[in-house]
C-alpha cells in the first residue's frame, strides 16, 4: 500500500483492485490512496491501466475485484453511488467522447444542465460564466462535430463543471491537442482550482511535461502502480533529472533498460532533385480547408517531421502524397514526378504507414509479411530473404507464426514498418506510428528509423504530436489548422523565437498566426461559485425533467442525421409498395395451349370455357404431344389441354370423353392455383352443357355452394396485404432504429453520461424512445395516407381507434428495439439482430401469411406474444372489416400490456455501469 | 499475368481472413444447413390446419358427417358455432372459413333439389382462403356426392378431367421451397460477405494500405468479388447436393455443370451488388440499413414469393434489373423443367450484364469514396 504522508484526508481509495478485460488483464492489485483537494497525476503511456481505474473512479465502470472508495464510501455501493454521483464530474479519454456532435455548444451544456436538475435560469447562467471563462462564448451555436480538438476539450470541462463537482476526473483531457490550447487548458484548470480549493483534481496523462506540474504522481505500467509521491520524489528516487527518465527507471528489469540516449548521426548532405515536393497543396472537404496552400521540399534521405495536433491537416496531407486523396488544388511531386500521374511503378518506389497500423489482425505475422512480398512481386528467394533479415532486424522473429490481431502495440507497430519496408522503398511516408506506444517501444522504433535513414538513404516523411520525437527530425514543419506555420530544423525554430523549447517555439509561432482567434485564450475569469446560485441537490428520484432532457437530445440528433431520417420514412415507403405490390395471390395471364385433336363445335366450347377469362391467355395452338411438352418446358406455356379426338360425338353419345390437362408444376403455389382455376372452367362446362342439352342427371352435383367472400367480395390480394404491410413494416422500421440510436451511444461512448450522472435507464430508455415512438406515428399517418389513396383500400372502421392502436404498437415496437439494444454491442449487430430476430414471428406467426387460428405449437404461441399479430389484426379489421373500439379492444389492451413488459426487461438488463 | 497474381494472393487473405471469423462462418453453415432445411419444409401446404366452423340448422345425419369430413392436417377439429355467432367470430378472426348447412339439407338432397350450402370465407386472409375455399369445397362434395350415391343411381359425368402436373407430379411443396430458399440464402449471404469484408477493411484502414501499393481497384475489388463467391459457391454445392437433392429428394431435371455456371454468374452479380453497397456505404450501420433495402426486393420480387407475371405490369420492367429474378427464372428452368442452355440463355446474359454494371459502378466509385470516407 503506498501511504500518502501527513494527515491530509483522503478523496479517493483503493484497495486490491484488480480488473479484467475477457481474459486480459488491466488492473492488477491496485492499491493507492488519493489525497484530496489537490492535483493527482496518474502517468503511463496507453494501455497500461489508466482510463480502467479513472473510469472504477467515477463509478463509471463496475468494482470486479477489490474495493474503491470515494467521496468516504464504497463506490460498488449503488445508493452511495447514486448519493455522490451529483459531486463527481467524469471526463473519458478521447475528444469530445462524451459529447453529442450534432449538438451545438450551448445545447450540450443545456443537456448536462438539465441532467443536473438546473432551471432554464441556472442553467443559462451558467452557461454564459463557463463559456466566458473558456472563451467559447462566440460559438454557442457551431456543433460540437465541426470543433477543433483544443475547443472540444474546453467544451468537455465545462460540460463536467457544470454542476460544480467536488472531484473532478479527466482522461488524457490533452492527448492529441495543440500545444497552444494545452496551455490554455492547463491556464484554465489552474484558474478552477484557485477559485476552488476544496475541489480535488485526478488527471490521467501520456506527456511526462505535463506531470511535473501536479502536486502528486502515481505511476503505472502493466496494470500496476510502479510508483507514487510528488514529481521531485519520484525523480529523486531514481535518481533521474527528468520524469520521463524517472518513470524509465521505475520499470520492472524485465522489461529492459533504456539502450542509453538515441544517436542520429549527421546526415551526408546530398545533391539531385528532392524527393518530395508540395507546392500550394490545398485540399477542401466542402466549406471546410483541411489543408491550406502547403509548401515544402524533402531531400533524400532526410528524417521529416510533420508537427501538429490532431486534425491539424498532417494525415490529409499524407493522402495527398500517397495519391490516396486528389488535392483539391496546388501540386505534390515525388521523385520529380506529378502523384496525381502515379503509376503503379512510382507506389513500388514509396512504403506507407497509416495511422491506424493497418494489418490483417487475422492473419499470422508470416501471412501479413509474405501476402506483401506476393503483391510487390518480389522473387521467391528475395521474398524469403527479406523477410528472415527483417524478422531478425526487427526482432518479430519468435512471432512470425502468431496471429498478428494479438501482439502487443509495440510489436504490431514494428510489423507494420517491416510491412511497409519490404520491398524496400526509397521512401517512407509514416503517419503517427508511434502514438499510444511506450517510450521504450518508442525508442526501439526510432532506432530502426534512424538506420533507415542512414544506412539505405530512406527518405522518411513522419507525422507525431510529441515533441520529443520532432526534435530527432533533421527538419520539421510546424502545421496548424491546415497550415504550416514554419519549416526548419528543430533548432532553429527553437532559437528562431528565442525559447528554450520547441513546445514554446510552436505556441509563439501559433499565437503569431492565429491572433485573437477562434482558439483564443477565455476573455473573462472564472468567478468563484456564488453562493446563492446552489440550488437543491439534483434529485436522485426518477425526474422528469431528465427524461425529457433524453427525449430532447435525441429529437435533435434524429432531425440532423439525413441517413437515419431518411431510412425511417422513404424506408419504410419503398418497402410498403414492394410488399403490397410483391406479395399477391392473384394468378392471372396464364399462359395456355390446346392440343385439339377433335376440331367439333363442342371441344370449341370447351377451350373457350378457358379462352374467355381473364386468368387465361391462349397461346398459339399445340400440333403434338411432342411440341406440347417442348413448351412446358421452355415456359412458354404454363397449361397445356389436350382434347381427345371423337370428343363432341362421345358427349353425345354418353360415354364421357377424358380431358387431360398438363400443369406447370414447379412452382407448387402457382400449381394449386392453376389446378384450381382449370377445374373451375371445367366445371363451368359441364354446367354450361346441362342447361343447353338438358341432361339432368349428366354431371350435376347433389348439393351446391354459395360462397361468401367476406369484407373482399372481389377477393383481390391488395384489401388483405395493403392493411397488413404497414403492421409488418411499423415494427422492423422503428425497432431497428431504437436499438441503432441506442447502441450508438455504446460504441461512440456517449453512454458514460447514463453512468456517470443522476440519470436512472428508465428516464435514459424512455427519453429516446419517445422521438420513436413519434417517428412512428408519422409512418403510421403516410402509409394509412398509400393505403388509401394510392391502393384504393377504403378504410371501413374507426381512424381514431387505429390510430391509437398505432401509438401503443409503436410504443410496443420501439420496445423491443430497446430491449434488444441491451443485448447488442455494435450497430451492425443490432440491426442484423433486431430485423432477423423479428423477421420470422412477423412474416410467419403473426397472420400475415397463416392465420394465428390455424397455427399450431410453438409457432402458436410466438404469434400469441407478438406485438404484430395484434395490430396486424386491429388494422386488417378496422381497413376492411369495418371494426370500432368496441370491437378492437381487446387489441389495444394486449398491446398495452406488451410496452411495461418489453421496457422492463430492457431496464433490468441495461447495465449502469461499463463491466 | 501481374494482375491474375495480385488477385489470387488478395483473394486467398480474403479467404484466409473468412475462415477466422466464426461468426460468419456459424451463419453460412447455418443458412445452407438448418436453416434452409427448416425453410424448405417449414410451410409443408398451402392450406394447413385451417380454422373451420359450422352452422348446423339441419340436426341430420348428413350435416353431422359434414363435419367429420374435414379433415386434419388440413383443417382442425370443426367447431359448431350457433348461427349469431356467425359475424362475430370471422370479425375476430377466430376462423377462417364458416359452413352454414341449411334447414332440410339431407331431404333436399334426397329429394334432388340441389340444396345450397354456404360457406363464408374470410377473404382477409387470402393465401389460405384461396386455397382453403376449394378445399373445403371438393371435400364436402365428395361427402354428399357419396350420400347421394347410395340413395340415387349413380350420377356420371359427361366429360371426364384429369389434371397432372408437369416436373412435380405429386405438387410437393418443399421441392419447390427450397430453391427459392436457396436464392435468398446466397443473395443474403453474397451480399453481406461481400459488402462487409470491404467496409471492414475501410473501418480498419488497410484499404489504404492496398491503395498506395502497386494494385489496382480493379484487382482488389475482384478479388473480393471472386474469393467471397467462391465460398458461398462451395456452400451452395454442399447444400445442393445433401439438402436439397439427398434430403429433400428434388431430381435435377437439368444439366448440374449448367446449373453451377449459372449459379457463378448469379454470385458474381450479387457480389458486384454487395461491392456497390459496400462503396457507397460510410459506415457498417449504413452498409447494414442498406443492404435490408436491397435484400427485401430481391428476395420479394425473385419470382419466388410471387410469380412474375401475377406482379403489376408497371413493376415487371424495373424487376428485370434484379438479378435474383433472373436466376429464379433460371433456376426453375434448370432444376425442374430441365430446359437446355439456349432455353436460359437470356437469363444468362441479364444477370452477367447487370453484374458488370454494378461492378463498374463500383470500380469507379471505388478510390472516391473509400479515400474521403475519413
Amino acid at each position: 500500500m503506498i501511504q500518502m504522508e501527513g494527515s491530509k484526508h483522503i478523496v479517493a481509495r483503493a484497495e486490491r483492485v484488480s480488473h479484467l478485460y475477457k481474459r486480459e488483464t488491466a488492473l492488477k492489485d491496485v492499491a493507492l490512496e488519493v489525497p484530496a483537494g489537490s492535483t493527482v497525476g496518474l502517468v503511463g503511456p496507453d494501455g497500461v491501466g489508466k482510463s480502467t481505474l479513472l473510469g472504477l473512479l467515477a463509478g463509471a465502470r463496475k468494482v470486479q475485484t477489490g474495493c474503491i472508495e470515494v467521496l468516504g464510501g464504497d463506490m460498488a455501493n449503488l445508493a452511495h453511488r447514486t448519493a455522490v454521483c451529483p459531486r463527481i464530474a467524469y471526463m473519458p479519454q478521447g475528444l469530445g467522447k462524451n459529447l453529442y456532435s450534432e449538438l451545438s455548444i450551448a445545447e450540450n451544456l443545456d443537456f448536462f444542465g438539465r441532467l443536473f436538475g438546473q432551471s432554464k435560469r441556472e442553467r443559462a447562467h451558467r452557461i454564459a460564466r463557463l463559456t466566458a471563462a473558456t472563451g467559447l462564448s462566440g460559438f454557442l451555436e457551431r456543433p460540437v462535430g465541426k470543433l477543433s480538438g483544443g475547443m472540444k476539450q474546453k467544451l468537455g470541462l465545462c460540460c463536467a463543471l457544470i454542476h460544480d463537482p467536488d472531484l473532478l476526473i479527466l482522461d488524457e483531457p490533452t492527448t492529441g491537442v495543440d500545444p497552444l490550447s494545452r496551455r490554455q487548458f492547463w491556464e484554465l484548470i489552474s484558474t478552477i482550482k484557485a477559485g476552488r480549493k476544496e475541489m480535488s483534481l485526478i488527471v490521467s496523462t501520456a506527456y511526462m511535461d505535463e506531470a511535473e506540474g501536479f502536486d502528486w504522481l502515481i505511476a503505472m505500467d502493466g496494470g500496476r502502480v510502479l510508483g507514487a509521491g510528488k514529481p521531485s520524489e519520484l525523480m529523486a528516487q531514481t535518481g533521474t533529472e527528468t520524469l520521463e527518465a524517472a518513470y524509465v527507471g521505475m520499470l520492472p528489469a524485465a522489461k529492459g533498460t533504456a539502450q542509453g540516449e538515441i544517436v542520429i548521426p549527421p546526415r551526408q548532405g546530398e545533391d539531385g532533385e528532392p524527393a518530395i515536393v508540395a507546392k500550394g497543396l490545398t485540399r477542401r472537404f466542402g466549406k471546410f480547408t483541411a489543408v491550406d496552400s502547403v509548401d515544402f521540399e524533402i531531400e533524400r534521405g532526410e528524417i521529416f517531421g510533420f508537427l501538429g495536433s490532431n486534425g491539424c491537416g498532417k494525415t490529409t496531407t499524407m493522402k495527398m502524397l500517397t495519391g490516396l486523396l486528389p488535392p483539391s488544388s496546388g501540386e505534390a511531386y515525388l521523385f520529380g514526378q506529378a502523384v496525381e500521374a502515379g503509376t503503379l511503378a512510382m507506389r513500388r518506389r514509396v512504403g506507407y504507414m497509416s495511422q491506424a497500423f493497418s494489418l490483417y489482425g487475422e492473419l499470422t505475422v508470416r501471412q501479413n509479411l509474405d501476402l506483401h512480398a506476393r503483391l510487390f512481386h518480389l522473387s521467391a528467394d528475395r521474398a524469403r530473404r527479406r523477410i528472415d533479415d527483417l524478422a531478425e532486424r526487427f526482432g518479430l522473429g519468435r512471432f512470425l507464426d502468431e496471429l498478428s490481431g494479438g501482439l502487443p502495440l509495440g510489436l504490431r507497430q514494428r510489423l507494420s514498418l517491416a510491412v511497409a519496408v519490404l520491398h524496400e522503398p526509397e521512401m517512407l511516408i509514416l503517419d503517427e506510428p508511434t502514438s499510444g506506444v511506450d517510450p521504450l517501444a518508442r525508442d526501439d522504433f526510432w532506432r530502426l528509423l534512424v538506420d533507415l535513414s542512414r544506412k539505405d538513404n530512406v527518405t522518411i516523411f513522419i507525422s507525431t504530436h510529441f515533441m520529443n520525437e520532432a526534435m530527432r527530425c533533421d527538419r520539421i514543419s510546424l502545421m496548424h489548422a491546415g497550415r504550416v506555420l514554419a519549416v526548419g530544423t528543430p533548432e532553429e525554430l527553437v532559437q528562431s523565437r528565442g525559447g528554450t523549447t520547441l513546445e514554446a517555439a510552436f505556441i509563439a509561432y501559433m499565437e503569431e498566426a492565429l491572433g485573437p482567434g477562434e482558439d483564443g485564450v477565455g476573455a473573462g475569469e472564472l468567478e468563484a461559485r456564488v453562493p446563492e446560485e446552489a440550488t437543491a441537490k439534483p434529485s436522485t428520484g426518477f425526474s422528469l425533467t431528465r427524461l425529457m432532457a433524453y427525449a430532447l437530445r435525441e429529437t435533435k440528433e434524429v432531425l440532423r442525421d439525413p441517413v437515419r431520417l431518411g431510412f425511417a420514412f422513404i424506408g419504410s415507403t419503398i418497402l410498403l409498395f414492394i410488399f403490397s405490390y410483391g406479395i399477391t395471390t392473384d394468378v392471372d395471364e396464364i399462359k395456355f395451349a390446346v392440343l385439339d385433336q377433335d376440331r367439333s363445335a363442342q371441344s370449341r366450347a370447351y377451350i373457350s370455357e378457358f379462352g374467355g377469362s381473364r386468368y387465361f391467355r391462349e397461346e398459339q395452338a399445340l400440333r403434338s404431344v411432342a411440341e406440347l411438352e417442348a413448351r412446358l418446358k421452355s415456359n412458354r406455356i404454363s397449361i397445356a389441354i389436350e382434347v381427345p379426338p371423337q370428343f363432341g360425338r362421345n358427349i353425345e353419345r354418353g360415354s364421357p370423353p377424358q380431358v387431360a390437362i398438363m400443369v406447370d408444376g414447379s412452382n407448387t403455389m402457382r400449381a394449386a392455383t392453376m389446378s384450381g382455376y382449370v377445374e373451375g372452367g371445367h366445371q363451368s362446362f359441364l354446367n354450361r352443357l346441362a342447361d343447353t342439352t338438358g341432361h339432368e342427371t349428366q354431371g350435376r352435383q347433389p348439393a351446391k355452394f354459395a360462397t361468401r367472400y367476406l369484407y373482399n367480395p372481389s377477393f383481390e390480394s391488395i384489401y388483405a396485404i395493403g392493411p397488413s404491410v404497414p403492421a409488418m413494416l411499423l415494427i422492423l422500421f422503428p425497432a431497428i432504429l431504437m436499438a441503432v440510436s441506442v447502441v450508438r451511444e455504446k460504441e461512440i461512448g456517449t453512454i458514460v453520461n447514463l453512468y456517470v450522472t443522476p440519470s436512472r435507464r428508465v428516464e435514459f430508455l424512455v427519453g429516446k424512445q419517445l422521438p420513436y415512438i413519434a417517428i412512428t406515428l408519422a409512418n403510421f399517418l403516410i402509409m394509412t395516407f398509400v393505403v388509401i389513396n394510392i391502393f384504393g383500400v377504403p378504410l371501413k372502421g374507426s381512424f381514431v381507434t387505429l390510430a391509437l392502436g398505432a401509438l401503443l404498437y409503436g410504443a410496443a415496437t420501439t420496445g423491443y428495439g430497446l430491449l434488444i439494444a441491451t443485448f447488442t454491442s455494435s450497430q451492425v449487430a443490432a440491426v442484423f439482430a433486431t430485423a432477423i430476430l423479428s423477421m420470422m414471428p412477423t412474416f410467419l406467426f403473426s397472420g400475415f401469411l397463416q392465420p394465428v387460428s390455424s397455427l399450431e405449437g410453438g409457432a402458436r404461441v410466438m404469434g400469441m406474444v407478438w406485438p404484430t399479430t395484434y395490430y396486424m389484426h386491429m388494422s386488417v379489421g378496422a381497413f376492411t372489416k369495418g371494426l370500432g373500439f368496441a370491437d378492437l379492444a381487446p387489441d389495444i389492451l394486449v398491446l398495452v400490456i406488451f410496452i411495461p413488459v418489453f421496457l422492463a426487461i430492457a431496464v433490468y438488463v441495461l447495465p449502469k455501469q461499463e463491466r | 499475368m501481374g494482375t491474375l497474381s495480385n488477385i489470387f494472393w488478395l483473394g486467398t487473405k480474403e479467404v484466409r481472413s473468412l475462415l477466422r471469423d466464426f461468426v460468419m462462418i456459424a451463419l453460412i453453415v447455418w443458412a445452407f444447413g438448418p436453416g434452409l432445411l427448416a425453410r424448405a419444409t417449414g410451410n409443408a401446404e398451402a392450406v394447413n390446419n385451417a380454422s373451420i366452423a359450422f352452422v348446423d340448422e339441419d340436426h341430420s345425419a348428413l350435416s353431422r358427417s359434414l363435419m367429420g369430413a374435414l379433415t386434419p392436417p388440413y383443417f382442425q377439429e370443426p367447431v359448431l358455432i350457433e348461427p349469431d355467432e356467425l359475424d362475430r367470430a370471422i370479425d375476430q378472426s377466430r376462423f377462417t372459413f364458416v359452413v352454414v348447412v341449411p334447414p332440410n339439407f339431407e331431404a333436399d338432397v334426397r329429394r334432388g333439389l340441389q340444396p345450397e350450402i354456404q360457406l363464408n370465407v374470410d377473404a382477409t386472409a387470402v393465401i389460405q382462403a384461396a386455397t382453403g375455399t376449394a378445399y373445403v369445397q371438393e371435400m364436402l362434395m365428395d361427402q354428399i356426392a357419396y350420400f347421394a350415391q347410395r340413395s340415387d343411381p349413380v350420377a356420371v359425368s359427361a366429360v371426364d378431367l384429369v389434371v397432372r402436373r408437369a416436373f412435380n407430379p405429386n405438387g410437393i411443396q418443399p421441392w419447390f421451397q427450397s430453391v427459392v430458399a436457396l436464392l435468398d440464402q446466397i443473395s443474403i449471404l453474397t451480399i453481406a460477405l461481400t459488402g462487409a469484408a470491404l467496409l471492414r477493411e475501410r473501418e480498419h484502414g488497410t484499404i489504404e494500405h492496398l491503395l498506395v501499393m502497386p494494385l489496382t481497384s480493379f484487382e482488389i475489388a475482384t478479388s473480393k468479388v471472386l474469393a467471397n463467391g467462391l465460398v458461398i459457391m462451395f456452400a451452395f454445392a454442399i447444400s445442393l447436393t445433401f439438402i436439397v437433392e439427398y434430403s429433400i429428394g428434388v431430381p435435377i431435371a437439368g444439366s448440374r455443370a449448367l446449373l453451377f455456371l449459372g449459379t457463378f454468374v448469379y454470385l458474381f452479380s450479387a457480389a458486384a451488388i454487395g461491392v456497390f453497397l459496400g462503396t457507397v456505404a460510410r459506415t457498417m450501420a449504413q452498409f447494414a440499413l442498406l443492404m435490408l433495402l436491397t435484400i427485401m426486393p430481391m428476395m420479394m420480387l425473385s419470382g419466388g414469393m410471387t410469380p412474375i407475371e401475377s406482379q403489376p405490369a408497371w413493376l415487371q420492367p424495373i424487376t428485370q434489373l434484379l438479378p435474383s429474378r433472373h436466376y429464379m427464372a433460371f433456376s426453375q428452368a434448370i432444376v425442374f423443367r430441365g430446359a437446355g442452355f439456349e432455353a436460359v440463355l437470356n437469363e444468362f446474359l441479364a444477370m452477367a450484364g447487370l453484374g458488370i454494371v454494378f461492378f463498374g459502378a463500383s470500380l469507379v466509385l471505388f478510390r472516391r469514396s473509400i479515400t474521403m470516407s475519413r
